[in-house]
């Protein structure tokens, strides 16, 4: 007969299940990592609890609910040794009022179902862990090796030359390419070291960089650098290296790839070879020389100094023109080459500057007799006869000589100076050199400056005129003015006449600063005559040989008598001997018409000229103004030379004898203004009396 | 130097992985022998990491919930290690939402095997090998944006990750380039190691501290406010950066283990 156990305190499982669950949760918190809230684990527990105090009251033991119950912990992640220790514990507590052997039977199910589903669960994610392991390894390996084999494809396979070297500089792998370019073999290739590759070109600054890479201070470089090949030839390549660390970061490995780029440094070379010498001579060209130049006046110490000879070819257009330009152009060809061969070497650089100009560069040269030795080479070298095409011609050259200090010039200002002096040399009669003289460039260049800027200067009203009396001789009273004019230049101040009318007669700006002149005197002559009619002064105007020999000379002196209103009898017009005179030897028509409007015509600078009476009486001349060197002998120390003094006074007399008035210029002293008045002299300008003046300063 | 692509990391499992070892820390057993004596070494000397590795990890299904009830249905978890239990996906999977799209993404080629394998057949998630100090890269690789909508609010997790990042590399930086990548709506978790008051550490925990050093992955601890410079712009949600436990805890915190002041936690949000 069945009997019922006795009730126990699990009688009423739901409310001893939580009871029981609530001691568990407490004795096992903590003990392993969860995902469940402390409400989840309390209800998780709960369950498992009702299922062990069914195995409890069960009347015949059954182990598959505690021996789930362990496995569903295990499940849970409750898999730290001290959960289970602690659930032991627990149940021994909470269930210590039931039979001893079913609570240790319930135990050892548990137990055994918590070992086995843990055992399950290691071997599971060790299973997991190591297949992922090994998935991973797999696709590194696979990664690696398809790499590797691009890596090797590339390698093999590339047009580019590649190298591996150590960071110590040992080859370690170089393609086929690469061994191709240099000509040797593989083996051949990995036996150097990366030093034996260094080229005499390569710059200090490629052996920094190339440090700073093996050092892990760089990681690429990139440049053009020569290699020998095998044969002994220069292979010109483009060059990049790169760094290859390892793991930690430290330099392992330098990568070089090199591409041949021999044909295009030579067609470069040949380029620049073509773009900077001369392709008739083969000598350097202009762009070369100028380069030089500009290099040594930049880079040279500042006491260094350097030296220039400008060459020119003599009469070599008539050459080219009488015997044609092939002719010529051989010619040139013969003199280039002798030039290179005697001249040309370390320091001396021939150039060809242009037509039948030639230049040599004497680089840190010593002094000016270094200069010219080396001129008066090239001298005696053009000089020797050339046979050119059957002809045997003598040809000679003159050469500018500039020799100076690096310091304050520049390649233009250089130049000009050796051209300037190249130029004098031409003056002075070719076939020789002429040495840079600072002082005549320098006065040559401000004469020339100068000149230039006159026709502006007139423009802008710089000229202007000032008046010398003349003074009647007998009783000093002032009869008349010369006109003078200056020019007042915003650099060199008041500038005299004998500054620039020299210029002006040159250049043809005489023409209209004379009309100027002329009208500025007519305008103070007319207002004088308005003003002072019983002393209106005389007004004397210089015409230049130029403006005499102008064809409008004569409607010009007529506008402007008519312009001004002056009477025609206050103007006299001064000429010199050789502006009456005309080329043929006669008298100008101009002369006569000019006189027919009206003036008096004086003949300036008598005495220093042709000088002849003969022509004086049959021309419309009313005075001679005799020239200053005569009057300056009457002024000697040991009293006037006695040549001077009867020259003058057989001038005075026979001008009056064509009764022609005499003027004296130059006058300086009260003793020469004796002597005039004592040989019966008119009248006579000068120091003595005035210097000029402006209009508004004189008075009559 | 930048890794060339064609050089893979190497799988040596003769040295730790953090992520094996932090799963040991959770009683699993995806783990090696180096992993498991490393892991030893450290909780001998500290026998308070597996309580504060629990905890960090309890933290984060407290912080997805949390998310998850805000709305936000994509996640980015950088530094996920190997997913032992209680992963975004399965947290997610049991909120009322009931799911949500994760991307895990680590660097350690094992652990990315290994969740690959996991979640073979899980929608809506995928596991990318990457770098997260590499926000940029990170962001660009295409398994994330092929389970990422940027035009919607994201939650980037980075939880016990930072204190991987040395201060030469810029945590600061780093998290607000993902800041930078997502709209505004979206957050950033944070948990941290490192005593959260600051203080000095004892002996035992210098152990600790210097058996990761010498690691290939050494730490870097930081403070409570340390912690919360990293969230720069980001406004930080209430509590604040606090204890992991204290982080809106599920029941009473008054008695809570030293451990737990062992890990700082926090969330920002994008406004």
């Amino acid at each position: 007969m069945r009997t019922m156990p006795p009730p126990t305190r699990w009688d009423q499982p739901p409310r001893a299940a939580e009871r029981v669950a609530r001691a568990w949760a407490l004795s096992i918190a903590g003990t392993s990592y969860v995902s469940m809230g402390g409400r989840e684990v309390q209800d998780f527990l709960t369950s498992l609890a009702t299922r062990l105090i069914r195995a409890l009251t069960a009347e015949k033991f059954e182990p598959s609910d505690a021996y789930e119950v362990g496995g569903t912990l295990v499940a849970a992640h409750f898999t730290q040794p001290e959960t289970l220790e602690h659930t032991i514990a627990v149940l021994a507590e909470q269930f210590a009022g039931a039979p001893p052997k079913r609570v240790a039977e319930i135990q050892g199910a548990l137990a055994a179902g918590y070992a086995q589903a843990l055992r399950d669960r290691v071997l599971d994610e060790q299973e997991e862990i190591r297949t992922a392991a090994l998935w991973a390894r797999a696709r590194a390996e696979e990664a690696r090796w398809s790499s590797e084999a691009r890596f090797r494809a590339v390698f093999v396979g590339t047009a580019l030359g590649m190298a591996i070297s150590t960071v110590d500089g040992n080859l370690i792998e170089v393609n086929q390419a690469m061994c191709d370019m240099l000509g040797y073999t593989e083996e051949e290739l990995l036996s150097r070291h990366a030093d034996d590759f260094i080229h005499p070109e390569d710059s200090p600054e490629l052996r920094e960089q190339y440090a700073a890479i093996t050092a892990g201070r760089r990681e690429h470089l990139r440049m053009e650098k020569p290699y020998f090949h095998k044969d002994g030839h220069a292979v010109w390549t483009d060059i990049t290296i790169s760094l290859i660390r390892d793991q930690a970061d430290r330099p392992r490995f330098v990568v070089g790839m090199v591409e041949d780029i021999t044909d295009r440094y030579l067609l470069q070379t040949r380029l620049r070879h073509q773009a900077l010498h001369d392709p008739l001579t083969e000598l350097p060209n202009r762009t070369l020389f100028f380069e030089r130049l500009g290099d040594l006046l930049q880079t040279d110490a500042p006491d260094s100094r350097i030296g220039v000879c400008y060459l020119d070819v003599d009469g070599f257009k008539v050459i080219n023109d009488t015997l044609g330009h092939d002719i010529g152009d051989q010619l040139l060809q013969t003199v280039a080459r002798r030039l290179d061969r005697s001249i040309s070497g370390p320091g001396q650089l021939v150039a060809r500057m242009g037509g039948d100009e030639f230049v040599v560069l004497i680089e840190h040269s010593t002094g000016t007799d270094d200069v010219v030795q080396v001129a008066e080479k090239a001298l005696d070298t053009v000089r020797a006869p050339v046979h050119v095409a059957g002809h045997e011609i003598s040809i000679s050259a003159s050469i500018g000589v500039v020799e100076q200090s690096v310091h304050g010039t520049t390649p233009a200002e250089l130049m000009k100076a050796a051209d300037t002096t190249l130029y004098w040399a031409k003056a002075d009669g070719r076939n020789r050199l002429a040495l840079f003289d600072a002082a005549r460039h320098a006065l040559e260049v401000t004469k020339y400056e100068l000149s230039a800027s006159m026709p502006a200067a007139l423009e802008r009203g710089e000229f202007f005129v000032e008046y010398q009396p003349l003074v009647r001789l007998s009783d000093g009273v002032t009869i008349g003015v010369e006109a003078l004019v200056r020019w007042r230049h915003p650099r060199f101040g008041v500038l005299g006449p004998d500054n620039f009318i020299g210029m002006a007669e040159e250049t043809g700006l005489i023409v209209p600063l004379g009309r100027f002149v002329l009208r500025e005197a007519c305008k103070q002559a007319a207002e004088w005559q308005r003003t002072i009619p019983d002393r209106a002064p005389l007004m004397s105007v210089n015409l230049a040989v130029r403006q005499v020999r102008d064809r409008s000379v004569v409607a010009d002196v007529a506008a402007i008598l008519t312009e001004t209103g002056l009477n025609p009898a206050g103007l006299q017009l001064e000429l010199t001997e050789s502006a009456v005179m005309g080329n043929a030897g006669r008298p100008l028509e101009a002369l006569t018409e000019l006189s027919a409007l009206g003036p008096r015509i004086a003949i300036d600078d008598f005495g220093t000229g042709y000088s002849n009476f003969t022509y004086l009486r049959d021309l419309p001349v009313s005075g001679l103004k005799l020239a200053g060197s005569f009057i300056a002998g009457l002024r000697s120390p040991d009293g006037p030379d006695p040549v001077d003094e009867q020259i003058v006074a057989a001038v005075i007399g026979l001008a009056h004898a064509l009764k022609l008035s005499v003027t004296a210029e130059g006058v300086e002293t009260a003793e020469q203004a004796s002597r005039l008045r004592t040989l019966g002299c008119d009248t006579a300008q000068g120091w003595y009396y005035a210097s000029s003046l402006s209009a508004d300063q004189l008075t009559f | 130097m930048e890794r060339p692509s064609w050089a893979p990391e190497d799988v040596d499992l003769d040295r730790p992985s953090i992520a094996r070892v932090y799963d040991y820390y959770l009683g699993g057993t995806h783990n090696f022998a180096a992993d498991r004596a490393f892991a030893e070494a450290v909780l001998t000397a500290t026998p308070e990491v597996r309580t504060a590795a629990i905890g960090n990890r309890a933290f984060l299904s407290r912080a997805v919930r949390y998310l998850s009830e805000r709305g936000i249905r994509q996640f980015i978890d950088l530094g996920s290690g190997i997913p032992t239990a209680g992963n975004v996906h399965e947290v997610l999977r049991e909120t009322s939402a009931g799911g949500g799209k994760v991307v895990y993404v680590d660097l350690d080629p094992v652990a990315v095997a290994h969740s690959r394998a996991i979640l073979d057949g899980v929608p809506d998630a995928a596991v990318v090998a990457g770098d997260l100090r590499k926000p940029a890269e990170v962001l660009a690789n295409p398994a994330l944006r092929g389970v990422v909508d940027f035009r919607e609010p994201v939650a980037i997790m980075l939880l016990a990750v930072l204190h991987f990042v040395t201060p030469e590399e810029h945590p600061e930086d780093i998290v607000a380039g993902y800041a930078a990548a997502s709209v505004p709506g979206s957050y950033l978790v944070i948990s941290h190691a490192g005593p959260v008051t600051g203080r000095a550490l004892t002996d035992d925990e210098k152990k600790s501290y210097e058996a990761y050093r010498n690691s290939p992955t050494p730490v870097t601890l930081r403070s409570a406010s340390e912690v919360e410079a990293l969230f720069g712009d980001l406004t930080i949600i209430e509590p604040g950066v606090v204890p992991a436990a204290r982080w809106r805890p599920d029941g009473p915190t008054d008695r809570l283990p030293e451990a737990s002041m062992l890990v700082s936690a926090g969330i920002g949000r994008k406004d």
